[in-house]
């Protein structure tokens, strides 16, 4: 399975929907992913992908880490992983 | 019912290890906060705290003593003794029957658990020290107390997260005003600066790699220390009647509890608390000077607490000066609003109110006079102590001048 699907139901999980409901523009919130939720999530991919993911959750906004979006915790994610091969 | 005053304090924190040292870097504006220093810190991403460092428990209790004090029981002895001399009381008698200890703590003997889960699963031992139970357990530290000083009335331990502190020294003042004690010792202590305890915090994701900047729009999340705090609370007519000298008058005690969420905080939830004191101590809005914040330095509470204050003080809160003092000693958890009495005792007595240190740039949601980074001199009638928990319970100390 690649890593965008990964994620995808890490993210499905959580957010406790379908994956095929978790689209690459869904954002955190519209998928109803509080603060603790996302921290949740977070700790979750970095299990799965044995990563470390740099994200404050006191200023997500202002994290190395942009949770924006799922396409852009896909990116971000993606990127992590390479750089860790 | 009984009027309620402090006739004594004692403390140990990052700050320092009495209380005209830690008043005097409250007053300075000096930082606490430092490279933690403890087995497998190297592992830890948040490597920075406010660690007690200089301390040595050797210095001060002998061997068997520390076989049965947990870091945070010692912490509590070293400030009630302190306390305990400055009352001039002692417990004898009548008056030892009519007094106890109610502390707070959040973590209890976390180093002691941390110690001993590392023997056994770590190391892979069968056998721990025969004392692990009595040195960790969340009410070794008041019972300890309790036998020093011969304490035989009501004691207990009162566990409410961040604002534990607050919530025990709440009972101390009500068991006071109530008749039902003369003297209550109180305050509360923290010590869980160890791998397994800010690993834990970690995994919350809300702790600053980099420093404590309450309201400050740079802040980037709380940062952890260690401590405590304790304060003997006594009925006026009793100090009066012995010439004793009176530090300050505890006049009001609220909480409420959001009901909400198990960490994001409400506004309404401390709004309630705030008011509640007030009204609770017959006080007048305009006469508060000064608040000790919560101040965590994260940016939920911060712009939580500063929208509390505006809508419990209407126009007031812009007269008023709201101060976090986490900056300098960090978050001592369950001991944080024993040590930040301390402030609200500094700006009634000596009419000194001790700053937010690295404030660096203004936030438009915290926008109230948070004396930032100088301290500031200036005559205050009524202060006030907020502490906000996780898990929605909030309690707020009203004090006066004696």
């Amino acid at each position: 399975m690649d890593i965008k699907q990964q994620i995808i139901e890490i993210i499905a999980e959580q957010a406790m929907l379908e994956p095929s409901d978790v689209t690459m523009d869904s954002t955190p919130e519209s998928l109803g992913i509080d603060s603790l939720g996302l921290v949740e999530s977070i700790f979750a991919i970095e299990e799965r992908f044995d990563i470390s993911v740099p994200f404050n959750a006191n200023a997500p906004e202002q994290s190395d880490f942009d949770i924006s979006s799922v396409a852009r915790i896909v990116e971000g994610i993606e990127k992590l992983v390479a750089e860790q091969t | 019912m009984k009027r309620v005053v402090i006739t004594g304090a004692g403390t140990i924190n990052p700050l320092g290890q009495n209380v005209p040292a830690t008043l005097d870097a409250m007053r300075e504006g000096r930082c606490g906060i430092s490279g933690l220093e403890f087995r497998d810190v190297e592992r830890l991403q948040i490597r920075i705290g406010g660690q007690i460092k200089g301390f040595e428990p050797e210095a001060v209790f002998n061997r068997q003593q520390l076989s049965l004090y947990d870091r945070f029981t010692q912490f509590t002895l070293v400030a009630a003794r302190e306390a305990v001399a400055q009352s001039g009381l002692s417990f004898t008698d009548q008056l030892s029957e009519r007094s106890g200890v109610v502390l707070g703590t959040s973590g209890g003997g976390l180093t002691t658990q941390d110690e001993n889960y590392r023997v056994v699963y770590e190391e892979g031992k069968n056998r721990v020290h025969p004392f692990v139970v009595p040195k960790l357990m969340n009410n070794a530290a008041a019972s300890h107390v309790s036998m020093e000083f011969n304490l035989r009335g009501p004691s207990f331990t009162v566990a409410t997260a961040c604002a534990s502190s607050n919530h025990a020294m709440g009972q101390a003042f009500h068991m006071i005003r109530s008749g039902m004690c003369d003297v209550m010792v109180t305050g509360g202590s923290e010590s869980m600066l160890c791998f397994g305890g800010v690993k834990a915090w970690e995994g919350l994701r809300v702790m600053s790699r980099d420093g404590c900047r309450p309201f400050s729009a740079t802040r980037n999340g709380m940062v952890q220390g260690e401590g405590a705090g304790v304060f003997v609370f006594e009925e006026y007519d009793h100090a009066r009647a012995r010439g004793a000298e009176i530090l300050c008058e505890v006049k009001g005690f609220a909480m409420t509890s959001d009901a909400a969420d198990i960490v994001m905080p409400s506004k309404q939830g401390a709004a309630r608390a705030i008011t509640g004191a007030l009204r609770d101590g017959g006080i007048a809005l305009e006469r508060v000077g000064y608040i000790n914040a919560h101040g965590t330095g994260t940016a939920a509470n911060d712009k939580t607490e500063c929208a509390a204050v505006s809508d419990a003080f209407g126009a007031h809160a812009d007269r008023l000066m709201i101060s976090s003092t986490k900056s300098m000693h960090g978050h001592l958890i369950g001991g944080t609003g024993a040590v930040e009495l301390l402030a609200c005792i500094m700006a009634l007595r000596d009419g000194v109110i001790a700053p937010t240190i690295n404030y660096e740039e203004p936030d438009p949601e915290c926008a109230l006079d948070v004396v930032p980074n100088v301290a500031r001199e200036a005559e205050v009638d009524v202060v006030l102590s907020n502490a906000f928990a996780f898990g929605g319970l909030n309690a707020v100390l009203a004090l006066g001048r004696a």
